[in-house]
């Protein structure tokens, strides 16, 4: 082949010597990429009939879809639910410091607040693809205010609202705008909430069950409405019954409907829930299973007393509780430990505790075409791990965004 | 010809492909001087292909100046199929090699106009300047790529119809349905591969002791077309022990030099 000045965006890398999770499985193939994707090399092989530009040796270790996290309050010190003036740059923040972690796109997550505060800090957050220079955003979640009071967790209580007056007009009032919100965590018990939530998810907006006292008859209710997640399961809601299991009842519930399924996120940061209770919810509805940090803005800083929208945190190891009471306030485990925590407690394959932070996540959003896998044609956000899934290497669109000081290339 | 007879099927591919291997290196392929290699599929070749790939990993093979001609293809079967010979040679050679992708012709069995892709493939062979060694193997029916039996003996590429035992050994690959197995192939001559300078045939297994029975120890018979390489200057069979199972003590002590 004579020698040709390659372009940025036509520019084959091919990454070797390397695992890849493709197919539910871990592969001993190559991964190549071409203009921030993922190359089907056969077809350039036969079709182009081109090699690769450049080579890249993994040393053997795993490469993954990048890790998606959908539920994050904050970190590094920065607290998305606060009132900035620029909260554009608490979220970039967030986005650089989450490469670390293997996180490659995010979802900053609002708790409950008053309205004024989402019309101020909504219209600074923007969907964007990552980069260099942090993690993509995919959306806003808004976690209540429209939530149990009994089941608020660490939520301001003077700050919950129902939706019994207007309906979604309510909704839209408290919140302002909807453009760039992914997911909303609501109560489905609340009066009216199953034409909310046809409302919200018509927009294309995911509806989660969560922070609630909601009955299994509720909760198969709303999924059949239109809600597909459930937040944090086991944690806000009433714990599983055998005569009335709740929310908890929707992994088995025969009640969803023909080609949709439930996805439920799990805090695995080893205190949120027993590794027993992370065995039972994973064996019951293993392909449901979305691992989310639910961090807090003390996330990478450390022991002390930090603070999370309205509330007071005070932060010791990875324990995380509303100043001066035992209730817990969100985690500090980043979503890569929580993967081998999650490994680790469950005793699954490599490859489920792998999908659980990447393939799940991005079908409840709809977004597996572009992100979560690693199949040919999708946006080439991927993670090197090292056989204990540490994670060595980021990337995003085929471009190295952050490196472990220790690896050599 | 040459009746190179192995303990086993390891042994057998390995010895295939160092003889590959051997004949590549001595040719001393260059810039302008290609090394044209004739290439089968199925799952006798498997564990050459194997070894040819590890030499290559070793540093001890390039097949960077290699042009490579594959035998046959489907008719009819979408490139990208797991079962096409497309996706044969990519998973099990071409990806793990420096090839060009130029230098790698297989035949297209989507072309629009058939006979004119195979026209276009001898032509390609000819301007190659002819292959330097063709690897083959023998199907139960005694075929040579897919010149099934009642083929010309000096016939060329072109559309075949594979022959039922031939569909029936493919229905394994297609999930046993003898629905999804391809009728049609396009296939290399059984003249095209005589033109060869040197051909190799691979011979594993039982099943194909019967074949290469009358192959080599019958006479040359279009219903058996690897027959027609008693009629070829250069020609050695690779065999292990087990497709020897129907030949003549003579013959096999006569190949393994015991007399």
């Amino acid at each position: 082949m004579p020698p040709q000045k390659v372009g940025a965006e036509t520019r084959i890398v091919q990454f070797t010597n390397c695992r890849i999770l493709r197919g539910h499985t871990l592969l001993r193939e190559d991964l190549w990429i071409r203009g921030g994707r993922i190359l089907d090399p056969e077809k350039l092989f036969f079709e182009e009939k081109r090699s690769a530009d450049e080579q890249r040796d993994c040393e053997g270790h795993i490469l993954a879809p990048g890790f998606i996290d959908v539920q994050i309050n904050g970190g590094f010190g920065v607290d998305f639910s606060l009132p900035s003036e620029d909260v554009g740059s608490g979220i970039a923040l967030v986005a650089k410091n989450l490469l670390a972690y293997g996180v490659t796109s995010f979802c900053p997550t609002l708790v409950t607040s008053p309205p004024d505060i989402y019309h101020k800090v909504l219209p600074q957050i923007i969907v964007r693809n990552g980069s260099s220079q942090g993690a993509g955003v995919l959306g806003v979640h808004l976690e209540g205010p429209f939530i149990s009071h009994e089941k608020r967790g660490a939520h301001p209580e003077s700050h919950l609202r129902t939706f019994e007056t207007d309906a979604f007009q309510e909704l839209l009032k408290t919140y302002g705008s909807l453009d760039n919100v992914a997911i909303i965590t609501l109560a489905p018990e609340l009066r009216r909430s199953y034409e909310v939530i046809r409302e919200i998810t018509s927009r294309g907006i995911c509806v989660s069950v969560g922070h609630s006292v909601s009955h299994l008859r509720e909760a198969e209710e709303a999924v059949q409405n239109g809600a597909t997640f459930i937040t944090h399961l086991f944690n806000a809601m009433l714990p599983f019954h055998h005569r009335d299991p709740g929310i908890v009842g929707l992994l088995t519930s025969d009640q969803i409907p023909p080609g949709r399924q439930v996805f439920f996120g799990m805090i695995a940061d080893g205190i949120h829930t027993n590794p027993a209770a992370l065995r039972i919810a994973h064996r019951a509805h293993p392909k449901g299973l979305v691992l989310v940090t639910d961090a807090i803005p003390a996330l990478g800083l450390g022991n002390g007393r930090h603070t999370l929208g309205q509330q007071d945190v005070e932060v010791d190891g990875l324990t995380c509780c509303v100043a001066g009471t035992k209730t817990l306030c969100g985690s500090v485990a980043p979503l890569d430990a929580c993967v081998r925590h999650f490994l680790h407690a469950t005793g699954c394959s490599v490859e489920m505790a792998l999908e659980a932070a990447t393939l799940h996540p991005a079908q409840l959003l709809g977004i597996e075409k572009q992100k979560g896998t690693l199949d040919f044609g999708s946006d080439a956000d991927f993670v090197v791990l090292d056989d204990s899934l540490n994670v060595k290497a980021t990337y995003i669109a085929g471009e190295l965004v952050w490196q472990d000081k220790t690896l050599s290339h | 010809m040459r009746l190179v007879i192995l303990d086993n099927y390891d042994l057998a591919s390995e010895w295939a492909a160092k003889y590959i291997c051997n004949r590549i290196i001595q040719f001393k392929p260059g810039q302008d001087r290609y090394f044209t290699l004739g290439l089968p599929t199925g799952s006798t070749p498997l564990g050459c292909y194997k070894k040819l790939i590890e030499y290559h990993k070793n540093g001890d093979l390039s097949f960077k100046y290699v042009k490579t001609f594959n035998m046959d293809e489907y008719v009819g079967l979408p490139r990208n199929h797991p079962e096409s010979y497309h996706s044969y040679m990519w998973n099990n050679f071409f990806k793990h090699i420096d090839i060009d992708p130029n230098n790698a012709h297989i035949l297209d069995g989507n072309a629009t106009d058939l006979q004119a892709e195979c026209d276009a493939f001898e032509k390609k062979i000819e301007e190659a300047g002819g292959i330097d060694l063709f690897v083959g193997g023998i199907g139960p029916d005694g075929h040579i790529a897919f010149n099934e039996p009642g083929s010309s003996l000096v016939s060329r590429t072109r559309l075949k119809t594979l022959a039922m035992d031939t569909i029936l050994a493919n229905a394994k690959y297609f999930d046993g349905d003898l629905s999804k197995v391809p009728t049609m192939a396009l296939t290399v001559g059984v003249g095209t591969v005589m033109d060869a300078r040197e051909v190799m045939i691979l011979i594993t297994g039982a099943h194909k002791a019967f074949a290469l029975y009358k192959a080599i120890e019958e006479g040359v018979n279009h219903m058996w077309t690897v027959s027609a390489f008693q009629q070829h200057p250069r020609t050695i069979f690779v065999c292990d022990e087990d497709a020897t199972l129907e030949l003549r003590v003579k013959t096999v002590k006569y190949f393994k030099g015991e007399h």
